[in-house]
């Protein structure tokens, strides 16, 4: 391994004991204790909602611990604000990034802390300190760009800065990798190493275990709001972290019977497109994906993707080529075109795109048939029939609360409100069905749900194309993986063949020969 | 050429008479709507800033302190509006309708036990700003008419600079606009968004009072019930028009300025029904918005209320 | 327990809170004018039901209002703010007008003929801010103030005009014909006509698929648009409902109180009243009923304040204070749940 720890075991730099913090009667941690080292990256493991994230809020000052105490650098100490964090060395890269979008790089990173000329920003002097920290790690960003106009690794290596600018000695990073592809992960390794080789402490948020076993010297992890165990990474193995995470024994292995591919389903010839500023995004892109098939899209965000689905459900308008599904011309049609067509889709933001969260659960369960019978009669709605409806569903697919039906979707948890789409889009059972990062944010036990119905559509003769950014999912669920870059489909593999070295090759633009 | 010239200085004139009262009140709905406060409740601060206006130059007959006590007063709406808003995260829209109505109510309330009427006396011309040049030029002359105004109607473009310079100059404004679009971010940098909305909040109160004095210190002379009203909602329309600029609000309301010019210039003569000739600013403001400014996008936080974890 | 929680939850009970405390602050001012409150009070509340002439004309005034304030809660409850049902309601005032004095049919056919037109009128008045908003992205609230305005010098204009001038002198229009008035003796029908259309209005928002689709469009745009419904559509025919609303708002001040079109000296004020009883209303058309009576006792209650030396712009305070109380009343509700839950344990 090229793992290399720069580890002083002698000094603790952070050290909180006995942490509890309730929100009313829910307790999101309960006692949980953690000890940071000088040069550590020690790595924090959990499911979603096992309390990763309350801890570091109570860490970096957000939130106030209900009971326990905080010792920075030997010293307990009352953290009230993430101000006064900031000044006891702590900075956080949170997982949704903290930047304000029209403003540019150094506006972002000053931000609160601008140096000043007389009562005018010294931006000049801002400018000049970014480039010098950025040289020293090693991490390349454009100082004048607006955050809107950077990628994804760029907006990261922003929210790393903004935390080192402000003197930061230990860096929480929440989720860093979640949406950077195999190259960016790496590069971001490389960076972690540069940091604590100059003595800084890293705290590492993530569910991602090979990760952890690529950089982390130490793990706690925590299930349920309850502290588990920290344990030397060296002396683990990823199954043993998994166990204690998920507190089971875990197969990420997807059931999937063999079978052969039917006839097209879905078929895009030589696609077009412009972004919304107007700038070339799809340059000819060409993809079929066929009955009883899951064909995985990799790719890193913001090579086309979010655009090829928008036209393929028919939200946005492309420049000119070829769609079909099953030989039925969809190009540039209306949503309610193509969904009759025959394309469904669970949408990468749930709450945005697939869910009117002010409506009853039972009413978003009808979203495409409203005005259809039985749910519609002569213009009226049939509240017994929409009932009716969301009862059989919620049961068969397990929605819980149980008899949420009358219940506003915002109340129900990310992964009910998941379940709540794939029911829909199941039920609809059209001849394609697109699903795009359909288990962002959920837990073990909800993606082992959405995995299930993604291949049984898949057993039951449908097309599926899965969007996602996590390369895991792609492998273990697609019979074939086409790689989006720069507009186009630049390399194919079959499932059972794909690597991660190959497929992150391919996602950073290199070319394979077929 | 002699008319081409006095036309031009009663343009100017009758521009420099429109456009401080809309450019003050929009310049202070610049300061809310950026950090991410809507303020609908513009037009009834204007009003109890004329009110106090003109009953602070009636008793004190000092049209500086008059103009002072009308910006405060609009402030200690601003006040409320700020509780209501971003302390109790009330929906922003409907605390500023509700200070529409509070604002003309309570201005009228206090001419009735004031005066007995709805209306204020006449100011005397000793007690309204004053006027830097005054007597130099002869009255009706181009001179007179551009430079013998009322002194606040210059000062609300240096106030429109100052506006613009402390958005994107200092660290205030970056706050301010950075607190209307990504308040957990600030916040998560140690700024205290509540601290920064108050202080914004607050500040378009002040301004759009002192419009409000404006109207009654210099325009009209006098508090009416209905000296203000609709004022405030152009200024509102001139900041989106402005796509929420300081720089973007001095043109939209210069547009209404320069349109009342014309206005008293068209209304010179009897071709035009009047009513007819009022209608320029806004069709102009439409057309305006048709064929150039186009879509407008508020700050991404602006409307919401923001509250603190813990 | 269920059923005090219940109550605890509901926004009836928080309205009435902030109708009181309206009351209490407005006592202040009044104490402060030098009048007592409970004579005032009184005032308001003899000269609204003493008589039932009174108990009409108070429903005179609470019909314009209704319609405004269903035009507005309709907006609200589809995703788009009206705040231009003043200008909707101007533009269907003049329709209904130009109708009811120079189309000589039976009242039958003149008074439905009255009021569609001033629904077209209001509803195209709204269109044409909702088209900019959907084809050009123009902020609706800027456009719907700058038609506020041009509506208000419209009829301005119109009014002056020999065409529609009344004789004589005064600046108002001719008289509306006889068929074209809901006046009749002391009833006003203006009232049945608002409570008609609030009932139409909930039925609508709450039991039909074109309810269903523009809340869907008003809750969540991009979910609405990725099941497959038209938003742009959906926005258009939501302005057009509330403006249409607005201008009957127009028509039934004109058709029954009025009579005549009169110039106008600022304007009215029907829109942002209109946005007070919504919200009083709590958006709902049933609500609205009861919030529009409320008004308009207020608002008629107000003119005789002054018989008892008191200065009716209390009513505006009162009413802001109502509003801002009503704002704040999630403030109020977790504290009554939080000293509930107290009480329980």
């Amino acid at each position: 391994m090229e793992k290399m720890s720069h580890m002083d075991p002698n000094t603790v730099v952070v050290e909180m004991k006995e942490i509890v913090k309730r929100f009313g009667n829910f307790t999101a941690n309960d006692h949980i204790n953690l000890k940071v080292h000088k040069g550590e990256v020690h790595a924090i493991l959990g499911e979603n909602g096992a309390g990763k994230s309350t801890l570091m809020n109570v860490l970096y000052g957000l939130y106030k611990p209900t009971e326990g105490t905080i010792a920075i650098n030997g010293k307990v100490t009352d953290i009230h604000s993430p101000k006064h964090a900031i000044e006891l060395g702590i900075g956080m890269v949170h997982q949704h990034f903290m930047l304000i979008q029209p403003f540019t790089v150094t506006e972002n990173i000053i931000l609160g802390v601008e140096p000043r000329k007389g009562i005018v920003v010294d931006k000049k002097l801002a400018r000049k300190k970014v480039l010098e920290i950025s040289e020293k790690y090693g991490m390349a960003v454009d100082p004048d760009a607006k955050i809107e106009d950077i990628s994804v690794g760029m907006q990261q290596r922003v929210e790393i800065l903004k935390v080192l600018y402000r003197g930061a000695d230990t860096l929480i990073l929440d989720e860093p990798t979640a949406s950077l592809t195999p190259q960016e992960i790496d590069e971001l390794m490389e960076i972690i190493r540069n940091l604590t080789a100059d003595g800084k402490s890293i705290i590492l948020i993530t569910h991602k275990l090979k990760e952890i076993k690529a950089c982390a010297d130490n793990c706690t992890i925590i299930r349920l709001g309850k502290y588990i165990d920290t344990v030397k990474v060296g002396e683990v193995t990823e199954n043993d972290l998994a166990a204690m995470m998920v507190g089971r024994n875990v197969n990420f292995k997807v059931e999937k019977k063999e079978q052969e591919p039917g006839k097209v389903a879905l078929s895009v010839k030589n696609l077009k497109a412009k972004d919304y500023r107007g700038v070339d995004i799809l340059k000819g892109l060409s993809l079929d994906v066929h009955e009883g098939e899951i064909v995985g899209l990799a790719g890193v965000d913001g090579n086309g993707q979010t655009e090829l689905v928008e036209i393929l459900t028919g939200l946005k308008k492309a420049e000119s080529g070829d769609i079909t599904i099953n030989e039925v011309d969809i190009f540039n049609k209306t949503p309610k075109d193509t969904f009759n067509a025959g394309v469904s889709s669970i949408p990468a933001d749930r709450q945005k795109h697939g869910l009117v969260l002010d409506f009853s659960v039972a009413d978003n369960l009808i979203l495409q048939h409203f005005n259809e019978a039985p749910y519609s009669k002569k213009g009226f709605l049939d509240k017994k029939a929409i009932a009716d409806n969301a009862e059989e569903l919620i049961e068969k697919f397990d929605i819980r609360p149980p008899h949420c039906e009358n219940r506003p979707a915002k109340t129900l948890s990310g992964g009910n409100q998941q379940k709540v789409i794939i029911a829909r889009e199941v039920k609809n059972d059209k001849q394609l069905l697109i699903a795009v990062n359909p288990t962002r944010g959920l837990d073990v036990g909800a993606i082992e749900f959405v995995h299930k119905y993604i291949v049984e559509q898949r057993n039951k003769g449908r097309a599926v194309l899965l969007v996602s950014f996590e390369l895991d999912e792609i492998m273990s669920l697609s019979d074939r993986i086409e790689v989006i870059f720069d507009g186009q489909i630049t390399g194919s593999v079959s499932g059972k063949d794909a690597n991660e070295k190959e497929l992150g090759f391919l996602m950073a633009g290199g070319k394979n020969h077929e | 050429m002699d008319t081409i010239i006095s036309n031009l200085g009663l343009l100017i004139n009758a521009a420099l008479i429109a456009t401080p009262p809309l450019l003050f009140a929009a310049l202070g709905s610049c300061f809310s709507e950026r950090c991410g406060v809507v303020n609908i409740g513009i037009e009834g601060m204007m009003t109890i800033g004329a009110v106090t206006g003109a009953i602070t130059a009636l008793t004190t007959g000092n049209g500086l302190l008059a103009f002072l006590c009308g910006g405060l007063a609009g402030a200690l709406f601003g006040l409320i509006h700020a509780i209501v808003c971003v302390s109790l995260h009330a929906d922003q829209t409907i605390a500023g309708t509700a200070i529409n109505f509070i604002g003309p109510g309570i201005a009228v309330f206090l001419c009735r036990i004031l005066y007995n009427s709805s209306d204020t006396p006449a100011i005397d011309s000793s007690a309204k700003l004053p006027k830097i040049f005054n007597g130099i030029f002869e009255t009706g002359s181009f001179g007179s008419n551009v430079l013998n105004v009322y002194s606040m109607a210059y000062l609300v473009f240096v106030v429109a600079w100052v506006c613009w310079f402390v958005f994107y100059k200092t660290k205030f404004g970056a706050h301010l606009r950075a607190c209307g679009e990504h308040p957990e971010a600030c916040e998560s940098l140690g700024i205290d968004v509540y601290k920064v909305r108050y202080i914004c909040v607050i500040l378009s109160g002040f301004l759009a009072g002192l419009g409000g004095a404006f109207v009654t210190l210099a325009t009209v002379s006098q508090f009416r019930p209905t000296v203000i009203v609709g004022q405030g909602f152009i200024a509102i329309a001139a900041v989106i028009f402005g796509k929420f600029s300081p720089e973007g609000a001095l043109k939209g309301c210069l547009i209404f300025g320069v349109c009342n010019g014309i206005k008293a210039l068209v209304g010179q003569g009897n071709y035009v029904s009047p009513n007819i000739i009022s209608m320029i600013p806004y069709v102009v403001t439409i057309i305006a918005l048709i064929a150039f400014v186009g879509r407008a996008n508020a700050p991404a936080a602006n409307g919401k209320p923001y509250i603190k974890s813990r | 327990m269920n059923k005090k929680t219940s109550i605890l939850h509901s926004n009836f009970l928080y309205t009435v809170i902030a109708i009181i405390i309206g009351f209490l602050i407005g006592a202040i001012f009044l104490v402060i004018a030098g009048v007592s409150p409970m004579e005032a009070y009184a005032k308001i509340i003899d000269s609204v039901i003493s008589k039932p002439k009174n108990i009409m004309t108070t429903l005179a005034y609470a019909s314009p209002v209704m319609l405004t304030g269903l035009s507005v809660a309709f907006s609200f409850r589809t995703g788009v703010f009206n705040i231009g049902a003043e200008g909707q309601f101007v533009v269907g005032t003049l329709a209904a007008t130009i109708v009811g004095i120079f189309v000589d049919v039976p009242a039958i056919i003149h008074i439905p003929l009255c009021i569609i037109a001033a629904a077209a009128a209001g509803a195209f008045w709204s269109l044409v801010c909702g088209v900019m908003k959907v084809k050009r992205g123009i902020h609706e609230v800027l456009s719907f103030i700058m038609f506020n305005w041009i509506a208000y010098y419209l009829s301005n204009y119109m009014v002056n005009t020999t065409f529609l001038k009344r004789e004589g002198g005064g600046e108002a229009t001719k008289d509306l014909l006889e068929s074209a008035r809901i006046e009749s003796g002391d009833f006003n029908y203006a009232i049945v006509i608002a409570v008609i259309l609030a009932v139409i209005t909930w039925i609508v928002i709450e039991k039909t698929t074109l309810g269903y689709k523009l809340k869907a469009v008003g809750f969540n745009k991009f979910s609405a648009e990725y099941a497959g419904i038209d938003s742009g559509k959906s926005i258009l025919t939501a302005l057009a409902i509330s403006g249409a609303l607005a201008g009957i708002g127009g028509a039934v001040q004109v058709m029954g109180m009025g009579g005549r079109l009169a110039q106008f000296a600022s304007q009215e004020g029907y829109g942002f009243e209109g946005i007070t009883v919504a919200l009083i209303g709590s958006s709902n058309p049933l609500g609205v009923i009861f919030a529009g009576i409320f008004y308009g006792a207020m608002k008629y209650g107000g003119t005789k304040l002054t018989m008892v030396h008191a200065p009716s712009e209390i009513i505006n305070i009162i009413m802001g204070c109502v509003v801002i109380f009503i704002a704040i009343a999630h403030v109020f509700k977790a504290l009554f749940l939080s000293i509930g839950k107290k009480k329980e344990a």
